[in-house]
């Protein structure tokens, strides 16, 4: 039951938002997403405890053996924190500006919360694709309404792009699915003995169509076009949504569908994937240091950090799993946290432009050490929680393979040019015109950067309670490889 | 069964109440007369029996089609509010008549078991919508369109008789469950090879009617041309009348002949998508639009005729309905939005009136946009369900090119389907509120909450399938 609560709860609240439209949308969005964090967290506990994680089932297409089935363990669960924890924090970040009571907006926001909670939650693979598509029609309103500039061309794309994607998936469920003894069943746990037992060239083809998929999702390389636009155009907390936590449900069905249904798919072609998703890490980074645009930037740091966790996942080790999964975690605090801060800086100087930016420093100091701690957090250095991540994941990679192990750490010396040079352009210097009397940060603002600041550094000091709740359902699911 | 016999009563009455009554309560009289067949259809439910001569046969797969095509000819006439404004060049009473006699053909179509009431039932539900096509007189369109289907459709008549009259002279037999018989009893070799060409006439004849391609060439002139509360009616209830015929007779009797008609058909499938899709793509004209995307339809659902499995026929019935409930609340939207725009702009069913449409009619937006996500295929919509078990039945035949052909195609299908969603929420444009008769609504919330909870729970309908 607590299951069903933490999946549908927000879009309740959010479709009273959509029917009823009261006045107080920013409060009742903003409680009820605290609700729901609370709810989560009682729950975690409960599944941290539980002997074999939690489930809850129900049937729901009978005849063709697909049920409703939802389920926590350590894989799934930092992720349910993750959109639990954020989901608080984006709706925050509405704070003081016009989408603040805007009930439509935080509507959509609570309804897309429920499509990606469900999306991690689902232990049906039915169920999974269900949520995995539905969460693409708030986001795309979200981003088509009140995006920016040429929105309706570039969303659309988006859209289109990532819809016919996960088209492969579908297709490749059907065929799992139909592999099933007797009147099939679409329960992950059943596809995991069915998928694995299909003769090797089946598999290489299935895991490419998984792959494209998820590799679309997240972005991978060369699937990534969709996303610089997008994340630049769509409003700031829907750019949170998708990078923070949109993103993870592409490495999230590489880790659960893909990594223990094709084995033998990912000899014949992990390589290649891996190699695609380092290409993306060189390739983003690269990118990311000519940007002009602040936001743009950070898509391409996204893009580039995506591809290191998909690399580590599909090095199939305990560490690498385990450092994507604690990197997606941090990925979605830190991205959440600079996005904000971005829109902050254009909210007082109607730009984004780094060149036209600068010595915000003199004028606020809260902000110059909270983008310093996040942007370090970003860059993984020592003692932040990205260095937890990106260190397991490189590891990862180098074991697999000490060629692409190196080319995949050049990404740290990129990351750390492009976010400094960021940092330094926009914060440091001389102001500029357009910077010249920049207003301090309101209370909101500091609501929600000191505390990411402090998952920052909580992260990176004290990972192990993290790393020891995910450990128990990474090491089943890597006994599922071997 | 006794719903057609009630059907043809009601009809003839409703010509006499056509003297003494207004428009509205014939249309009231019209929808109660057809919750009443409804009803005695249902009665008919696990009696499996044989009427008039053992001509016609009732079973729960011919009662669910009908059913479905007499639902749709209750929103039909609920939606009936473009024509008969003006009493005196339309004639409210006959229209409804007529339609209620062309439910009875569609009737006729799903439960022959007889080849002669097969084409009774296509001709009485073709000459009455050759009639409704021409219904608007003095619009030049309208008369051109009913010309074209009235050609079209004759000429398509006469196939599927030549095709009943060879395959008559291979069996000797008019009676599907005889003709069976002979067909599984009897070597391929040995029958007469008029026989295919009979089958193969028989099939192409009810394609025709579904417009499948190379067949459909009338189908965007006549949709487009004839009033569009009756291309309403076209592209639900001739639609599932003429593929329930065709998949009883194609997965039926002629199951045996697999191989003769196999690769025709999934040839017509995969062309019937391409075309469809491709030229919806091109559309400026919604209800054109409209006109490919039954056509692309007509396509998903033509690639599941082939099996003889059970399941297949929930499917085909799942998807005829999440079909219906999009595009009768599709046509009604465009029904509104047209009317409003006809003064206002040169071509009010094009993609560019329903601009701005979000702002002052929030309601008709999400009807319009929910319909166009369902058409589309988008999970929360009965039209995601619908694909699916289209597709997860197809490929557990091992059938996988046509299939991937098919998603492939239903990725282009969300091009056009949101060229609509965009127009509706996304583009500015002056639309002031539109006022909506409160039967209109109620059908249209109806129709939409049905395309939502099918979308989230389909096995309240699958199960019954």
């Amino acid at each position: 039951m607590s299951l069903l609560f933490i999946l549908f709860f927000p879009l309740v609240i959010g479709a009273i938002l959509l029917v009823a439209k009261p006045k107080q949308a920013f409060a009742i969005s903003l409680i009820a997403s605290i609700i729901e964090l609370v709810a989560t967290i009682l729950v975690l506990k409960d599944a941290a405890t539980a002997e074999n994680g939690l489930v809850f089932t129900k049937p729901w297409i009978e005849e063709a053996g697909i049920s409703f089935s939802l389920w926590v363990d350590g894989v799934n669960g930092i992720l349910i924190g993750l959109c639990a924890l954020m989901v608080p924090f984006i709706v925050a970040t509405t704070a003081n500006s016009d989408k603040a009571n805007n009930s439509q907006y935080q509507g959509l926001m609570l309804a897309m919360q429920t499509a990606l909670m469900g999306a991690f939650l689902a232990k049906d693979a039915f169920l999974f694709y269900f949520f995995f598509e539905a969460s693409l029609l708030p986001i795309y309103f979200l981003a088509a309404i009140y995006g920016g500039e040429n929105k309706n061309a570039i969303t659309f794309k988006f859209f289109v792009y990532t819809l016919f994607g996960s088209l492969f998936l579908l297709i490749g469920l059907i065929y799992v699915y139909l592999v099933t003894p007797g009147s099939h069943s679409s329960d992950i746990e059943t596809l995991y003995q069915t998928a694995t037992m299909l003769p090797e060239r089946i598999q290489g083809n299935l895991f490419l169509a998984f792959f494209i998929a998820f590799a679309i999702k997240m972005p991978i390389f060369p699937f990534h076009t969709w996303q610089p636009d997008t994340y630049t155009v769509a409003p700031t907390q829907a750019t949170m949504l998708l990078s923070g936590i949109m993103l993870k449900m592409g490495t999230y069905g590489l880790i659960r569908l893909v990594l223990p249904m094709f084995p033998l798919g990912i000899i014949t072609w992990g390589n290649t994937a891996i190699i695609l998703s380092v290409i993306g890490i060189i390739y983003g980074s690269v990118i990311a240091i000519q940007q002009k645009d602040a936001k743009r930037l950070l898509a391409y740091s996204s893009f580039a950090h995506v591809g290191l966790m998909s690399a580590g996942i599909l090095s199939q080790s305990l560490e690498g799993i385990q450092g994507a999964l604690y990197q997606m975690l941090s990925h979605g605090i830190n991205i959440v946290g600079l996005f904000f801060i971005i829109e902050i800086i254009e909210r007082r100087t109607k730009s984004r432009e780094i060149a036209q930016l600068g010595g915000i420093t003199q004028y606020s100091y809260v902000l110059t050490v909270a983008f310093v701690i996040l942007s370090l957090g970003s860059v993984a250095l020592p003692l932040t929680n990205g260095f937890i991540g990106e260190f397991l994941l490189l590891k990862s990679v180098f074991d697999h393979d000490m060629i692409i192990g190196i080319v995949a750490g050049i990404s740290i010396i990129l990351g750390a040019v492009y976010t400094l040079r960021l940092i330094q352009k926009t914060m440091f210097g001389n102001f500029s015109r357009i910077t010249k009397d920049f207003e301090d940060l309101s209370a909101a603002e500091k609501w929600v950067l000191i505390p990411l600041c402090a998952f920052v550094i909580l992260g990176g000091v004290y990972p192990t309670w993290i790393l020891n709740f995910t450990e128990p359902g990474v090491q089943a699911l890597v006994s599922l490889l071997k | 069964m006794t719903a057609i016999i009630a059907l043809s009563l009601f009809g003839i009455s409703n010509l006499f109440l056509g003297f003494w009554f207004p428009r509205k309560t014939i249309q009231l009289v019209t929808l109660l007369f057809l919750v009443v067949s409804m009803a005695l259809t249902v009665s008919d439910w696990n009696h499996e029996l044989l009427w008039f001569g053992n001509m016609f046969r009732t079973t729960n797969t011919s009662i669910n089609f009908s059913l479905i095509i007499q639902l749709a000819a209750f929103f039909v006439v609920a939606f009936s509010k473009a024509f008969g404004q003006d009493d005196e060049h339309t004639h409210p009473a006959e229209y409804y008549a007529i339609m209620l006699f062309s439910v009875v053909g569609a009737i006729l179509m799903v439960s022959f078991d007889h080849m002669i009431v097969l084409f009774v039932g296509l001709e009485i539900l073709s000459v009455a919508m050759y009639v409704l096509t021409g219904s608007d007189k003095r619009n030049l369109r309208s008369n051109e369109a009913a010309i074209k289907y009235f050609l079209m459709g004759s000429f398509t008549t006469g196939f599927l008789l030549f095709g009943i009259t060879l395959v008559y002279g291979a069996t000797r037999s008019f009676y599907i469950s005889n003709i069976g018989t002979i067909l599984t009893t009897t070597a391929p070799e040995s029958m007469p090879s008029f026989l295919f060409i009979g089958v193969l006439l028989i099939i192409v004849g009810l394609l025709f009617k579904v417009s499948a391609a190379p067949f459909h060439f009338w189908t965007p002139d006549v949709y487009e041309g004839a009033p569009t509360i009756f291309t309403m009616f076209m592209s639900t209830i001739v639609k599932t009348a003429s593929f329930a015929a065709l998949f009883q007779l194609v997965s039926g009797i002629f199951g045996s002949l697999y191989t003769v008609w196999v690769l025709p058909v999934y040839f017509i499938s995969m062309l019937t998508l391409v075309v469809g899709n491709i030229s919806a793509v091109y559309q400026q004209s919604v209800k054109r639009m409209l006109a490919f995307s039954s056509i692309s339809h007509a396509g998903y659902l033509i690639l599941t005729v082939s099996s003889k499995q059970i399941s297949t026929t929930s499917s085909i019935l799942y998807y005829s309905l999440s079909y219906t409930l999009a595009t009768v609340v599709a046509f009604a939207v465009l029904i509104l939005v047209s009317e409003y725009q006809s003064a206002r702009v040169e071509k009010p069913e094009n993609f560019s009136s329903f601009e701005g449409l979000a702002k002052n009619n929030p309601g008709l937006a999400l009807c319009f946009s929910i319909s166009m996500l369902s058409l589309a295929g988008i999970p929360l919509t009965a039209g995601f369900w619908g694909k699916f078990f289209i597709f997860s039945d197809t490929f557990s035949r091992n059938i996988i090119y046509p299939v991937i052909l098919a998603i492939l195609m239903s990725a282009v299908g969300i091009y056009y389907y949101f060229k609509g969603i965009i127009a509706v929420y996304l583009k500015a444009g002056e639309i002031e509120k539109i006022e909506v008769p409160t039967l209109f609504k109620m059908a249209l919330w109806a129709c939409t909450l049905g395309t939502i909870i099918l979308g989230i729970y389909p096995s309240l309908v699958k199960s019954v399938f």
